[in-house]
């Protein structure tokens, strides 16, 4: 195979395009920033609103990113703006030192907690971030509150100075505003950057389907850490250019109801997008302003809008918007093939996959007890059993999703048996699912280059490249018409093309199929039989699950068979089809009466 | 400081004794509908208020008012199913997740906005003050807590374990698919779950009532305390849910009396982040994981 040549092919033009699909946004963006710098009065009510908005909006598009791109909740982003307003407060009124020092170690404190909880409670589900950040929430406020000496407690922080730089005047009302706004932009034109990126995507992979991002090469813990510190990071800068515009600062604007808050404003405009959470801040923080009858209730209509948003318009308004204007258009233009497809496949003696004596017990099931297994390069082997014979479960475990109960593990002469299902797909290791994981939240393109920027692939690192070797592997499967379609829009056994797409994309050693043919029809498991028989001929190396006897005969070259977490039988098709073992356990009679 | 332990560890079990009510209520609704309920604490909130309502403002006697109250909640229960997880329901647990946590915004903000922050005195079930026991002064009011909780409990236990009704909640909690598939109407099911999760924390609410005050605050902080409860415990695991409100009681009441009063919400959150890091399974086990 050869990089140069796909060095110098052509890079498609939609994806291009694609990455400008934010540019009204962006404009409408600089239009705000414009006319809020030019019309806003250099003091008093509408400049106070504007800043307000400006810095809020800096915190809201962290939820953007830890909530919409990574799907992990935080409530606690007004403690985050807190810390970084106390930093600024601080810093500057007590401790004396520069602005920007101050604002700078206000994200410092900021960050640390945030990647001091994300450590702590990510390794877990999403309501433990939900309840530790909730936690962290009261305790930020408690201390704030509590300990005087440091914090003046309940009475707050007054007379905040804003910077001064000679010459620039920061310290004016204006002035002050448009670094607020300059910032904003930054930090808008950053998210939403960030969401086309390898680690956005990574992110978003992450929110749709762990076990899926894990098999994908993504290290979803560390993903996951560094979308909440992002967040904390965002909020401490938005809390610390609050502190500067509105020079005091108290305990409770950074309390509890302050994070719902700024929840309810990433949610109204729409948590996929920096621009929807632009969106969303601007109207919670003008209304107020216009419902003011609302005084006593309006958290309590922020909490009904909560649900009622969750309910109606998921996407919030900016996604409301852009999925209605969505157009899933083809993408033009040739791409060189998969390297895969150089290839010419013969197999070889030489092992490939080796596992020996693998167990895995679930209390007293043994659902694998000893079992070895090898695959020869560039040979297409079949895992075959009845009904719960652990099947399954040996992908599991040899993927790294099950720790095993005992066994070894090794991919290429490397042992991976204590490596994590992320750290072996980098080693080569790729595979699908029975039940399709697929990222329903991304387009079928996005979910291939997940599969193509797999690390250790030798294009992971090349952006255009991982665009034109994604299109590669959806030129292979047939599915290049549907390149920028939400891929929960495709039809069940397309989508299975899409997965074995993400996997031929990350250019594996080694191919794991989990029952491909579940599920699909009499056309597609023909049309699935063709597609591996194509995979084989190009040589690369194949271990697949089914139950399909005819599409296992049309493909395999070895066969190994399962019952009850044993071995029973292993060879070549006739021999291991004609076993009388295997013909017992799959009829479930006794062997003699099989055989006669 | 030492012959302080046993009235302590009293009070303790008495204040557990509500986490474990809640938690209790919150762990039915992660196994029966996979729910986390961030506005469970509101139950107990309401529960409380309700008892405002109907002994304070409406003047009926106490005992009429505890079991309307908590009829009440039953229905409230169902009420609350039908607007933040019924319409949601099929859109993973996210969405429904925030929509607890708007629901919990939404109810403390219109008690906020009809009764003020100050808070409202709810007399104790019982006219006699307690009794002494061994030096420990056992106050009527959490007598009753402890006693009732562990009836509560035991009645769950047989409902649970004998009867058809128990039975078909099980089957629902661990397989709703299999469990529709043999007939057990799993929407009502779920529904029960809600209404009777609703009923226990109201119950905890108004057991509560008359130790705390009545205030629209206590149902963000006993939420929390039933989610540390949780994790204490094993997140999913009912005895694990009663042992670790049990637990974080004890230690909150010796961890005011002898650490720090103004942060005694703190150490709910130093042992939940303790739990997280050295054993994220809990005491007993987390009960549900993601089958690849």
């Amino acid at each position: 195979m050869s990089t140069t040549a796909q060095a110098s092919a052509v890079a498609p033009a939609a994806p291009a395009a694609d990455t400008w699909r934010g540019l009204p946004g962006l404009a409408l963006a600089v239009a705000a920033v414009v006319a809020a710098s030019t019309f806003a009065p250099t003091s008093g009510y509408i400049l106070n609103i504007v800043m307000q908005a400006a810095t809020y909006a800096i915190g809201v598009a962290g939820l953007v990113v830890v909530l919409g791109y990574c799907g992990q909740i935080s409530l606690a982003q007004a403690a985050f703006f807190g810390l970084g307003a106390y930093g600024v407060g601080l810093g500057t009124a007590d401790f004396h030192l520069p602005f920007f020092v101050s604002l700078l170690l206000g994200i410092a404190v900021a960050t640390s907690f945030g990647v001091a909880l994300g450590l702590a409670s990510l390794r877990l589900g999403g309501h433990y971030l939900a309840m530790v950040t909730i936690s962290f929430q009261q305790i930020v406020t408690l201390v704030l509150t509590n300990w005087i000496s440091l914090t003046h407690g309940p009475d707050g922080v007054k007379s905040i100075p804003r910077p001064s730089l000679p010459g620039l005047e920061l310290d004016r009302g204006d002035r002050y505003l448009a670094l607020c706004l300059v910032t904003l932009m930054a930090v808008t034109w950053y998210a939403w950057r960030l969401k086309t990126s390898r680690l956005g995507r990574a992110m978003q992979a992450v929110r749709d389907n762990e076990i899926a991002a894990s098999t994908c090469g993504i290290d979803v813990f560390r993903t996951k850490v560094l979308a909440f510190a992002i967040s904390a990071l965002l909020g401490g800068l938005g809390g610390g250019l609050f502190a500067g515009a509105f020079s005091y600062i108290s305990p409770d604007q950074f309390a509890f109801g302050e994070s719902i808050v700024l929840l309810t404003m990433a949610l109204l405009g729409g948590v996929q997008s920096p621009f929807g959470a632009l969106l969303g801040t601007t109207l919670l923080v003008l209304l107020p302003e216009w419902l003011r009858f609302l005084r006593n209730i309006y958290l309590a209509v922020y909490g009904a809008a909560v649900i009622l948003i969750m309910v109606f318009l998921p996407d919030g308004l900016w996604g409301f918007v852009a999925n209605r204007l969505r157009r899933a258009t083809p993408i033009e233009g040739a791409v060189p093939p998969l390297p895969l497809l150089s290839q010419t496949g013969a197999t070889s003696s030489e092992a490939a996959l080796v596992i020996t004596g693998l167990a895995k017990h679930f209390g007293g099931l043994k659902a694998l007890d000893g079992v070895d297994l090898t695959v020869r390069r560039g040979a297409v082997h079949a895992l075959i059993g009845p009904n719960g014979s652990g099947k399954t479960t040996f992908i599991n475990v040899a993927t790294g999703l099950y720790r095993p109960t005992a066994g070894t593990i090794q991919l290429a002469g490397q042992d991976l048996t204590a490596a994590p299902a992320h750290e072996r797909t980098r080693r080569g290791l790729a595979r699908t699912f029975q039940n399709i994981r697929v990222f329903r939240g991304m387009t079928v393109l996005e979910n291939v280059m997940i599969g193509a920027e797999r690390p250790g692939n030798d294009i992971a690192e090349q952006p255009v490249l991982v665009v034109s070797r994604a299109l590669a592997a959806l030129d292979f499967v047939g599915l290049r018409a549907d390149a920028n379609r939400l891929v929960g829009t495709l039809s069940y056994g397309h989508q299975r093309y899409v997965e074995i797409a993400r996997a031929l994309a990350g250019n594996p050693h080694v191919l794991l199929l989990d029952e491909p043919a579940a599920g699909l029809n009499m056309t597609e498991k023909h049309e699935l039989g063709l597609l591996l028989r194509r995979l084989k001929g190009h040589g690369l190396t194949i271990l697949i699950v089914d139950h399909d006897m005819n599409l296992v005969e049309q493909v395999a070259d070895h066969i190994t068979v399962l019952n009850f977490g044993r071995r029973i039988a292993d060879g070549t098709p006739r021999e291991v089809l004609t076993n009388p073992d295997v013909i017992a356990a799959y009829l479930g009679e006794p062997r003699e009466n099989a055989v006669a | 400081m030492l012959e302080l332990v046993p009235q302590l560890l009293f009070t303790g079990l008495g204040i557990g004794a509500i986490y474990a009510l809640v938690a209790l209520g919150f762990v039915l609704l992660i196994r029966a509908a996979n729910v986390v309920n961030f506005a469970q604490g509101e139950f107990s909130m309401l529960g409380a208020y309700l008892m405002v309502i109907l002994s304070g403002a409406l003047g009926l006697p106490y005992l009429l008012s505890v079991p309307l109250a908590i009829a009440a909640m039953a229905a409230f229960g169902v009420l609350f199913a039908g607007a933040t997880y019924w319409p949601l329901r099929h859109r993973g647990q996210l969405p429904v997740i925030i929509s607890t946590i708007g629901a919990s915004i939404f109810l403390s903000n219109i008690v906020l906005a009809t009764y003020g922050p100050s808070p409202e005195v709810l007399p104790a079930l019982f006219d006699s003050p307690g009794l002494e026991l061994g030096g420990v002064f056992m106050d009527s009011q959490y007598i009753a807590i402890i006693v009732i909780t562990a009836l509560l409990v035991l009645l769950q236990f047989l409902i649970f374990e004998r009867t058809l009704l128990g039975k078909k909640l099980q089957a629902t909690s661990q397989d709703k698919e299999m469990a529709s598939l043999l007939g057990i109407p799993v929407a009502v099911m779920v529904l029960i779950t809600f209404s009777y999760s609703a009923a226990l924390g109201g119950i905890a609410g108004v057991l509560v009532a008359p130790i705390l005050f009545v205030s629209v605050g206590m149902g963000a902080l006993i939420s929390l305390k039933a989610f540390a409860a949780n994790i204490i415990g094993g997140f999913g695991n009912i005895p694990g849910a009663i042992l670790g409100g049990l637990a974080l009681g004890v230690v909150e009441t010796f961890g005011a009396a002898f650490i720090s009063v103004p942060y005694k919400d703190a150490i709910a959150f130093a042992l939940l982040l303790l739990f997280l890091l050295v054993r994220p399974q809990g005491l007993f086990g987390e009960k549900i994981s993601e089958k690849a």
